[in-house]
């Protein structure tokens, strides 16, 4: 075991991949010399050279168009979006021909492309810099989506996204980069697309991925001290979905509250509880509650507190789900 | 036009504005360019002049079969055809197109047959062919998307040690397709940008039919098109996009230029879009037909003959050619008809390389629910 923080575990994790096979690229801007705005890439550039950690011009189309060519040369390109409000220029690129080739292609071009976008508020940016746009992903056929939300998972999710045959949008919780955790470089880690119960309760289950998996823990840790015991599942993989640990847990509890950073409306919260309510009709003793982010642009900074949802904002509706 | 409007369009007058290489003017007359020469014989001149016949075949059948229903659209290439073979042929096994949705006359260069290209247009397809066998690409539709793909391919054989060598049968490079409307584009731009940034080996071959749609070329540049690689750093051409030993002499070096590792061109291939943009547009809403009948003295291909008439040519080569046309039209009405229909339980296998659970339970659902449908006996 050692500890690091996420964003360490990100670049331990990169590192890694890119000894393991040549044939991966790390390209966006200022991953180089910088080693990435928040420096997720550091010192690789130095080790492995320019021709494979490649300071792209500032043009995001541009990255996520040449990883096409690039993956249909045969090389699996790790691209770095800055921010998230800079995804939507190379949109296109993504939903239309990262997307689609293999489905076009009748299976014969493979994209394996791993975009990597920090996402979500919480660090007082200016605007652009705090969005959650993973549904807009997730609703995409073609496109895996996943979001670590702890070090041992940055290291471990970032190599396995990375060794997918399919294309993965990589959702990273940013302002979780400087959180430690305990990382096992041996273990053999679970699958890329698979949900984890990160705390066993009896009482409600809350189910969460990437920044908000911490707000929830200690949602769960203060309910506790009041007598209420809260199961909390860590999704991992917004894309394709994996329920079974959710389906199991509502069962027992009969109480589901989803919660994640972004807006309400269509966001990931609505499939997951239209497929609770499919799969656990009879056990449920409250409608599924929805804690998010509103449906606003995101706001200027000094309200973004009141904005995400927090610690307080769980327990609410966990009580709103409980007295129902 | 409003009084802030600029002045005309500048290329109105190519031959001022960025003068065009021509080898073959459309009188069928052999003439010379400083910079350029078509290094071929008549023999060479006539296995052209078949791809231009047969391309333009092609174009005539898949017309006709949409018009009988076979096909939902077709997107014609006619007058178009000197640019796509005179570029297509300057291409290597070992390079790579990447096209739009018009390069009827490039596929029939790498190789694909030709009855695959109808697949996308009747509906039954959205690619067709394999694009690593053939080295080109599958049509793309969403208008310069290609461009950035064909700056990463050409980006990988540099990191691959592809070019550069000295050797003409290693050394690769890339050519992208696109139209006068792409330029407007962004992706168009970034892949220009970063093929100079990169000194990436990608050829921009853009046949300006002057038509994007129904904008003429004046509404998606102020200037010669070819004109723009200055602006990025890298070298410009304007050709003469029916003139096919032109198209192929222009493209030869480019293409040459980009294997030896000396990086990108722009060749503008100034052309005319004869028939509508696709079998659903009708052009007559927005030009004159008195433009269209100015171009077909134009014509890619009558120059050729002319050419070759002058040349001697006998008329058994010319019969010999008809036939071998007629050939490729019987096949296309045949395969068209025979190519398989599409199964949407299969479609499901092909989303995602390591498919979902999900996805399987969809697949599952549906193929249910299309056997519950079955009346009884029917087998299956």
């Amino acid at each position: 075991m050692t500890r690091m923080p996420l964003g360490k575990g990100l670049n331990a994790g990169l590192r890694a991949a890119m000894e393991a096979d040549s044939k991966v690229l790390i390209m966006g801007e200022d991953v180089g010399k910088l080693g990435g705005v928040f420096r997720i890439t550091d010192g690789l550039q130095k080790d492995f050279g320019e021709s494979r950690v490649i300071d792209a011009p500032l043009a995001e189309s541009g990255i996520i168009g040449t990883a096409v060519g690039l993956a249909m040369r045969g090389y699996r390109p790790v691209l770095e979006i800055q921010f998230d409000g800079f995804v939507y220029p190379a949109y296109d690129q993504i939903v239309s021909q990262v997307a689609k080739l293999h489905f076009r292609s009748s299976g014969r071009v493979a994209m394996p492309i791993v975009i990597r976008i920090p996402y979500g508020g919480g660090i007082g940016a200016v605007e652009h810099h705090s969005e959650s746009p993973e549904a807009q992903f997730a609703l995409t056929a073609g496109l895996k989506v996943v979001s670590c939300a702890n070090a041992n998972d940055a290291y471990w999710m970032i190599q396995q996204a990375i060794a997918s045959d399919d294309p993965v949008v990589f959702m990273e919780p940013k302002r979780r980069y400087w959180d430690q955790g305990e990382v096992d470089l041996d273990a053999e880690p679970i699958p890329l697309h698979a949900s984890q119960v990160v705390r066993e309760g009896t009482d409600a289950t809350v189910i969460t991925y990437g920044p908000t998996v911490k707000t929830c823990l200690e949602s769960a840790e203060a309910a506790a001290e009041e007598g209420t015991s809260i199961e909390v599942i860590d999704l991992r993989t917004l894309s394709p979905l994996d329920l079974d640990p959710v389906i199991a847990s509502v069962r027992r509890t009969g109480h589901a509250i989803v919660v994640h950073e972004a807006a309400q409306t269509l966001g990931l919260g609505a499939e997951i509880a239209a497929r609770i309510t499919e799969k656990c009709f009879y056990s449920l003793e409250a409608p599924v509650i929805r804690v998010t982010g509103y449906d606003l642009p995101y706001p200027p900074s000094r309200v973004e507190e009141e904005f995400l949802p927090g610690l307080d904002r769980v327990l609410e509706a966990v009580d709103r789900s409980l007295a129902f | 036009m409003s009084a802030t409007m600029p002045d005309a369009y500048v290329a109105d007058d190519p031959a001022e504005a960025f003068p065009l290489v021509q080898l073959l003017t459309p009188e069928g007359e052999r003439v010379t360019h400083p910079d350029y020469a078509y290094d071929g014989d008549d023999d060479s001149i006539r296995d052209l002049f078949r791809d231009l016949v047969l391309s333009r075949r092609i174009d005539f059948e898949a017309h006709a079969l949409q018009r009988h229903g076979e096909l939902g659209l077709w997107a014609p290439a006619l007058g178009q055809e000197a640019a796509q073979i005179g570029s297509g042929r300057a291409l290597r096994p070992q390079d790579f197109a990447f096209p739009t949705y018009r390069e009827h006359g490039v596929a029939l260069c790498r190789g694909v047959d030709p009855a695959l290209l109808l697949g996308l247009f009747r509906g039954v397809e959205l690619g067709g062919w394999d694009p690593v066998e053939h080295g080109f690409a599958l049509y793309s539709i969403v208008i310069g998307a290609q461009t950035l793909h064909a700056t990463g391919y050409a980006m990988g054989l540099t990191l691959d040690g592809e070019v550069g060598r000295n050797d003409p049968d290693r050394d690769a490079a890339v050519i992208a397709y696109f139209g006068d409307g792409a330029t407007s584009q962004g992706d168009v731009n970034e892949a220009f940008d970063w093929a100079a940034v990169f000194n990436a080996p990608v050829v921009f071959f853009c046949q300006n039919n002057q038509y994007a749609i129904s904008a003429s070329t004046d509404r998606n540049t102020r200037g010669p098109i070819a004109q723009r690689a200055g602006g990025f750093g890298f070298d410009g051409v304007r050709v003469d996009g029916n003139d096919v030993l032109a198209c192929h002499a222009v493209t030869t070096a480019a293409m040459q230029k980009a294997r030896n590792g000396e990086g990108p061109t722009l060749i503008e291939a100034y052309t005319y879009r004869m028939g509508a943009h696709t079998t659903s547009d009708d052009p007559t809403r927005y030009r004159d037909s008195s433009e269209v009948e100015t171009w077909k003295l134009k014509d890619p291909i009558e120059r050729v003959k002319r050419h070759l008439l002058t040349q001697g040519t006998p008329q058994d080569f010319f019969d010999a050619l008809d036939a071998e046309a007629d050939e490729l039209g019987k096949h296309l009405r045949e395969a068209c008809k025979a190519l398989p229909e599409p199964d949407l339980a299969t479609l499901f296998d092909n989303v995602y390389v390591d498919e979902s659970v999900e996805l399987q339970e969809q697949k599952a659902q549906y193929v249910a629910y299309r056997d519950s449908l079955e009346p009884e006996g029917s087998g299956s």
